[in-house]
C-alpha cells in the first residue's frame, strides 16, 4: 500500500511540475490582462476575440501558415518516407545498414544544425526563401520519423503476404494497393501524426528558412512576440483550446484501445 | 521505354533512390557546406580564420563550455527524476501506465515558447527570481518527457523472466535491480542522452527568456553570428557542435541504431 | 517416365543461383495431371526454391518450366495458373474469413452471387462453414490453415502448391490434416506439389515422392519404390530406418558384407565391385542362435517402440545391426540373425576414394582444395603437373579444434555403417570431403582438416 502510495505521489509531483505552466496559461485565458500573470477578474473576452476575428490580422494568417505547412510536409514525408521504407525492406543488409545510418543523422543533429546547413544550403543555391524552403526543411526532419514507424510494420509481416497476393492473381501494383498499404497505414498514420505535430511546433528550423518576406508561422510569430517583451493575449486561450483538444483526443483514442484488449 | 520504367519502379529496391537523393540534398550537401564555409575566410580562400577565432576569443569559447555544462546538469537530473518515474511506469498495468506515459508527453503539443513564457509566469506568481535557477527548471521541464520515454520503452520490455531468474539464483531486490534491471536499461538511458544533452546545448531563446537576457547558450551564439551574417564562423562554430555530436554518438551508436529501429526514440 | 500430354507441369534443366551460391542443379522433373507429387528433403536441399521458381516468385538462372503445355519459366506469378499455400499461411490480415478467400475471385471481377456461392462451396468443403465473419487472427493454427488452403483452391487453380502447410500444427493436428488434405486431393482432381522434410508425411500422402540433397534431385519414384529400392546410401538413410553397410559384389547373386558372405538377387555388377548394401530392419529375422543363422551377435540395447521392439545386435567380427521385431531379446543374449536375398538392396557405390584436382607445386608439395599440402609422392612429378590427387576415406584426420586442420569445414552428413562412421565435410569453399572414421561427431560440427603426406596419392591425369 505504502509502495503504490510512493508511486503515485512522485509521478503525481512530477506531473504537476510539468503541468504547472500549462495551467497557468489556462486559468489566465479567462483573464483580460495584457501580461501573463495579472488577474484582472474572470472574462471570456479573449475567447470572444480569438474567435471573432478581434485578433490581429497576422495571428490568424501565422495559425493558417503553420497549419498548411504542416499538412504538405506531413503529406509528402508520408509519402517519401513510406517508399523509402518499402525500398530499405528490399536492400541487402549491407545497403540496409547505410541508409539506415543516413536516415538517423536528422534525428541526431541538434536542429540549430539542421537549420543552419539548410540555410548555407538555400543561400549557396540562391533560392529566395518562403513556403518551399519551410516545406523542404519540414519534409527533411519529418521523414526519417516516418521510415522508423513504417519499417518495424514491414519487418513484422509475415513475407509471404505480398507473395500470396500475387499468388491470388493480383498485379505487383494491385498487390501492393490491397495488401501491403493497408498492413503499413497504422504505421503511416502515425508516422503522419508524427511528422504534422514536429513540423506545427518547430521553431529553429522554420526561423532559419522562412526567409524575410514576412511569412510567420505560429512559433516565429510568438518568438518575435516574446522578443518585443510580451505575448499576445489571445495565444493564451488558443493554446488552451489546442491542449484540451489534444487531451481529449488521445484520452479517447487510448480508452478505445484499452477497450479493444479486453 | 515504358516496360522498362515499369519494371524499374517494379523492383521494390529502388523505392529508396528518391529518399537517398533527397537526403544527399538536404542533409550530406548541407552538413558538407558547414565545412566548406567553416574553413573559408570572408573571401571564399581556404583558411583556418575561423577556428583561431573560436580558439582566441573567450567568449564564444565560454559559452561553450558553460552550456556543455548546463547540459550536463540537465541530462544528469533528467534521468535522476526520470528514471524512477520509467521504472515505476514500467511496473504498473499497462493501461495505466499507457494513459500516464501520455500525460507525460502531452505538455510538448503545447508550443516550447508559449510553455517557456508560462514558466516564467510561475516564477512571478510564486516570487521565485529568474536566473541559473529556472534556466535548469527550465531545461528539465522541457526536456524530461525525452528521458523518461526511452527507459520507460526499454524497461517496460524487459523479458520479466530474466528478473525472476536473476531472484531465483539469489538475488535480493536491491541486487535485481543493480544486476538486472539497470545494466538492460542502459540503451534506453543512453539513448535518453542523446535526446536530452545535444539538444540542451543547442537551444536559444528558452534561456534568454528565463533569465532576462543574462545567461546565453551556445545555440544562441551559433543564431547570432549567422544572423549578424558572419556564416564562415557560424559554420565553424557549428562543425565543432558536430563533431561534439559525433563523438558522443559514436560512444553509442549501435545502442542508438537499435533504440532507433524499436521506434525507442518517436 | 510419363507422357508429355498428361503432364501439368515439365521441368526442364532448370537451376538456381544466389549470388555465388548453387541453390539448383539440373533439375528436371513431370508432373502428371491429378498428381499427388512430394518434394522431400531436409532444410536448405532447395525444395521451397523450387517450389518458389513454379510459383514464380523466384526467377530461374537457367532452364524451362512449362505449365499446361505453356513455357511460363519467366511468367510473372499473377499470371500462373499455380495457388499455393504458404508455411505460416499468409493469410491477410485486414480481412475477414470470407474476404480472404474471395480475394482472387475478386481480382477476377467475377459477379458477386458466384463469388458467395464459391466460396461458401470451398468454405463447406474444408468444414469451416459459419466462419466467413470471423476475423482470421481469432482463428486457430489448424483453422487458418483450412481457410488458407480455401483461399487457394477457391481459384480452381490446375496445380496447388503446399509449402511445408502442416509444419506449424501439432501431431494430432497434423495427423487429421494429412488424411483431409489426401481426401481433397482425391475431391478436386487437380495435380497438389507437396513441400516437406517430414518423410512420414511423404509416404503416407504421395503418388510420387521427389527425394532432393543440397540442390539435386536424388531419386524420383513412387513411395514403395523409394522405400524398398532406395537408389543410393543418402535415400535409404533418408526415408526410414536401414542398415547400410560396405559389401563387396562377389559374383551375380552373391554379396559379401559384415564378414560373410551371402546370397542376394542384384546382378550385373563387375566380380568384386565394391558395393553398398542396405537393409531394413524388420527385414532382417532373429532368434534363438540355430543353424538357420547368417549371422550371429550378441543383443546390446533393446527398446520398446510402441509396436515393435528396436534392438542393437552386435556381430563378433564388429558390426553392428539394427532389427526391429515384435519379440523381445533381452540385452546379452546371443541371438542368430537372417535376411532373406529379396530383402537385401544392393547398390554401386557411388565413390571409392575422395578425388580432387591438384598442381605439384615443388618437389615435396602438392596444392589443391587451395592449399598447399606436403606430399611423399610429389617428387615423382615435375613441378607444375597438374595431376590427380587420391585419399582414402579412412585417411583424412579430423580435428575438435579448426585451427588445427590445414583446411576447416563443417559435417554436413552422417551415415553409419556397421562398424564405422561415413562422414561428409562440407569445407569452406563448398568443396566435399568423404571421411571414414570411428569417432563419433554431430551434424553441423564445425571442425580442422588433415591429411598425412603418406596418405597423399598422386596421379597424371
Amino acid at each position: 500500500m505504502t509502495k503504490k502510495l510512493v508511486t503515485y505521489s512522485y509521478l503525481g509531483l512530477l506531473l504537476a511540475m510539468l503541468y504547472a505552466p500549462i495551467f497557468i496559461i489556462i486559468i489566465f485565458s479567462f483573464t483580460e490582462a495584457k501580461v501573463l500573470g495579472n488577474w484582472t477578474g474572470f472574462s471570456l473576452k479573449l475567447y470572444t476575440s480569438l474567435f471573432q476575428g478581434g485578433v490581429h490580422h497576422s495571428l490568424t494568417s501565422a495559425l493558417w501558415n503553420t497549419l498548411i505547412i504542416g499538412l504538405i510536409s506531413a503529406f509528402a514525408s508520408t509519402l517519401l518516407g513510406t517508399m523509402a521504407a518499402i525500398g530499405i525492406h528490399n536492400l541487402n543488409p549491407r545497403q540496409q545498414k547505410a541508409v539506415q545510418t543516413a536516415n538517423i543523422i536528422p534525428i541526431l543533429n541538434p536542429d540549430i544544425i539542421t537549420a543552419i546547413s539548410l540555410f548555407l544550403l538555400f543561400v549557396s543555391i540562391g533560392i529566395s526563401q518562403g513556403y518551399t524552403t519551410v516545406v523542404l526543411a519540414h519534409i527533411t526532419f519529418c521523414t526519417p520519423y516516418v521510415v522508423l514507424s513504417v519499417l518495424p510494420r514491414l519487418r513484422r509481416m509475415n513475407p509471404n503476404l505480398y507473395e500470396a497476393a500475387l499468388d491470388l492473381g493480383a498485379t505487383p501494383l494491385l498487390a501492393l494497393r490491397r495488401i501491403l498499404l493497408p498492413e503499413l497505414k497504422p504505421g503511416m498514420i502515425s508516422g503522419f501524426i508524427l511528422a504534422f505535430t514536429l513540423s506545427i511546433d518547430d521553431f529553429v528550423v522554420t526561423l532559419f528558412t522562412i526567409g524575410n518576406e514576412g511569412l510567420e508561422t505560429l512559433s516565429t510569430y510568438i518568438y518575435a512576440d516574446a522578443r518585443k517583451g510580451g505575448l499576445t493575449p489571445e495565444l493564451r486561450p488558443l493554446s488552451s483550446i489546442i491542449f484540451i483538444t489534444v487531451l481529449v483526443l488521445l484520452l479517447v483514442i487510448n480508452q478505445r484501445a484499452v477497450k479493444k484488449k479486453l | 521505354m515504358q516496360t522498362k520504367i515499369a519494371s524499374y519502379f517494379g523492383r521494390r529496391r529502388n523505392w529508396t533512390i528518391p529518399y537517398v537523393l533527397y537526403l544527399a540534398l538536404f542533409v550530406l550537401i548541407p552538413m558538407l557546406l558547414i565545412v566548406f564555409y567553416a574553413f573559408a575566410n570572408n573571401e571564399g580562400e581556404l583558411s583556418l580564420t575561423n577556428f583561431r577565432k573560436f580558439l582566441m576569443q573567450p567568449e564564444a569559447m565560454n559559452t561553450f563550455i558553460y552550456s556543455i555544462g548546463v547540459a550536463l546538469i540537465t541530462t544528469f537530473l533528467c534521468i535522476l527524476l526520470g528514471y524512477p518515474a520509467a521504472y515505476l511506469l514500467s511496473r504498473m498495468d499497462s493501461a495505466r501506465a499507457k494513459l500516464l506515459v501520455i500525460l507525460f508527453i502531452l505538455p510538448m503539443w503545447i508550443n516550447f515558447l508559449i510553455r517557456t513564457l508560462a514558466t516564467v509566469a510561475l516564477f512571478d506568481f510564486l516570487k521565485l527570481p529568474l536566473g541559473e535557477g529556472a534556466l535548469l527548471f527550465g531545461m528539465v521541464y522541457n526536456f524530461l518527457p525525452f528521458m523518461i520515454y526511452p527507459i520507460y520503452n526499454i524497461l517496460q520490455k524487459t523479458d520479466k523472466s530474466l528478473i525472476e531468474a536473476t531472484q531465483d539464483l539469489g538475488a535480493n531486490p536491491r541486487q535485481v535491480f543493480f544486476k538486472t534491471i539497470l545494466p538492460l536499461s542502459f540503451p534506453g538511458i543512453s539513448s535518453g542522452i542523446m535526446m536530452v544533452f545535444m539538444p540542451v546545448i543547442s537551444t536559444f531563446a528558452i534561456a534568454e527568456l528565463l533569465t532576462i537576457n543574462n545567461i546565453k547558450l551556445f545555440g544562441t551564439t551559433l543564431q547570432e553570428n549567422i544572423y549578424n551574417g558572419m556564416w564562415n564562423y557560424g559554420a565553424a562554430l557549428s562543425l565543432v557542435m558536430l563533431l561534439l555530436i559525433g563523438f558522443t554518438s559514436l560512444i553509442n551508436t549501435e545502442s542508438n541504431t537499435k533504440a532507433a529501429e524499436e521506434g525507442n526514440l518517436i | 517416365m510419363q507422357n508429355i500430354a498428361n503432364d501439368i507441369i515439365t521441368i526442364e534443366h532448370l537451376s538456381h543461383t544466389f549470388g555465388d551460391k548453387t541453390v539448383l542443379k539440373d533439375i528436371n522433373l513431370s508432373i502428371g495431371k491429378g498428381e499427388f507429387v512430394t518434394i522431400l528433403g531436409p532444410s536448405g536441399c532447395g525444395k521451397t526454391t523450387l517450389m518458389r521458381l513454379i510459383a514464380g516468385f523466384l526467377k530461374a538462372s537457367g532452364g524451362k518450366i512449362t505449365i499446361d503445355g505453356k513455357e511460363m519459366t519467366h511468367t510473372p506469378p499473377h499470371l500462373r495458373p499455380v495457388n499455393t499455400v504458404f508455411q505460416k499461411y499468409a493469410l491477410f490480415p485486414h480481412l475477414n474469413v470470407y474476404n480472404n478467400i474471395a480475394f482472387g475471385l475478386q481480382l477476377k471481377k467475377m459477379p458477386k452471387e458466384e463469388i458467395q456461392k464459391r466460396v461458401m462451396q470451398v468454405l463447406k468443403m474444408v468444414i469451416m462453414t459459419d466462419y466467413e465473419e470471423r476475423d482470421v487472427d481469432s482463428l486457430s493454427g489448424g483453422q487458418q490453415q483450412r481457410v488458407a488452403i480455401a483461399r487457394a483452391i477457391v481459384n480452381q487453380p490446375e496445380v496447388l502448391l503446399l509449402d511445408e502447410p502442416l509444419a506449424a500444427l501439432d501431431l494430432k493436428m497434423r495427423k487429421d490434416m494429412q488424411m483431409e488434405i489426401k481426401a481433397m486431393h482425391k475431391k478436386l482432381g487437380i495435380s497438389f506439389v507437396y513441400i516437406t522434410h517430414d518423410q512420414e508425411e511423404a509416404l503416407t500422402l504421395s503418388d510420387r515422392i521427389v527425394v532432393m540433397r543440397e540442390g539435386v534431385i536424388q531419386q524420383i519414384g513412387t513411395p514403395t519404390e523409394i522405400y524398398n529400392e532406395p537408389a543410393n546410401s543418402y535415400v535409404a538413410d533418408f526415408i526410414g530406418e536401414s542398415n547400410i553397410l560396405n559389401g563387396i559384389m562377389i559374383k551375380d547373386s552373391l554379396v559379401s558384407f559384415a564378414g560373410h558372405e551371402i546370397e542376394c538377387v542384384d546382378k550385373g555388377f563387375a566380380p568384386n565391385e565394391p558395393v553398398e548394401v542396405v537393409i531394413r530392419p524388420e527385414d532382417i529375422y532373429i532368434f534363438e542362435l540355430s543353424e538357420a543363422a547368417q549371422f550371429s551377435g550378441q543383443v546390446t540395447s533393446c527398446i520398446f517402440k510402441g509396436v515393435h521392439y528396436e534392438m542393437m545386435v552386435l556381430t563378433p567380427e564388429g558390426f553392428e545391426f539394427m532389427i526391429q521385431d515384435y519379440h523381445q531379446f533381452e540385452v546379452g543374449r546371443t541371438v542368430g540373425l537372417r535376411v532373406k536375398p529379396f530383402d537385401i538392396q544392393v547398390m554401386k557405390k557411388e565413390r571409392h576414394l575422395n578425388t580432387f584436382e591438384g598442381i605439384v607445386v615443388d618437389k615435396n608439395h602438392v596444392k589443391f582444395l587451395d592449399q598447399t599440402f606436403k606430399c611423399n609422392e610429389a617428387q615423382k612429378f615435375a613441378v607444375g603437373t597438374k595431376v590427380k590427387v587420391l585419399v582414402e576415406f579412412a585417411n583424412v584426420l579430423l580435428h575438435d579444434n579448426e585451427e588445427e586442420g590445414m583446411l576447416s569445414g563443417v559435417v554436413s552428413f552422417i551415415l553409419y555403417k556397421g562398424n564405422h562412421y561415413h562422414i561428409t565435410v562440407l569445407t569452406q569453399d563448398g568443396d566435399n570431403i568423404f571421411v571414414d572414421t570411428n569417432d563419433i561427431w554431430d551434424d553441423a560440427d564445425r571442425i580442422g582438416i588433415s591429411i598425412m603426406p603418406e596418405f597423399i596419392k598422386i596421379e597424371n591425369i
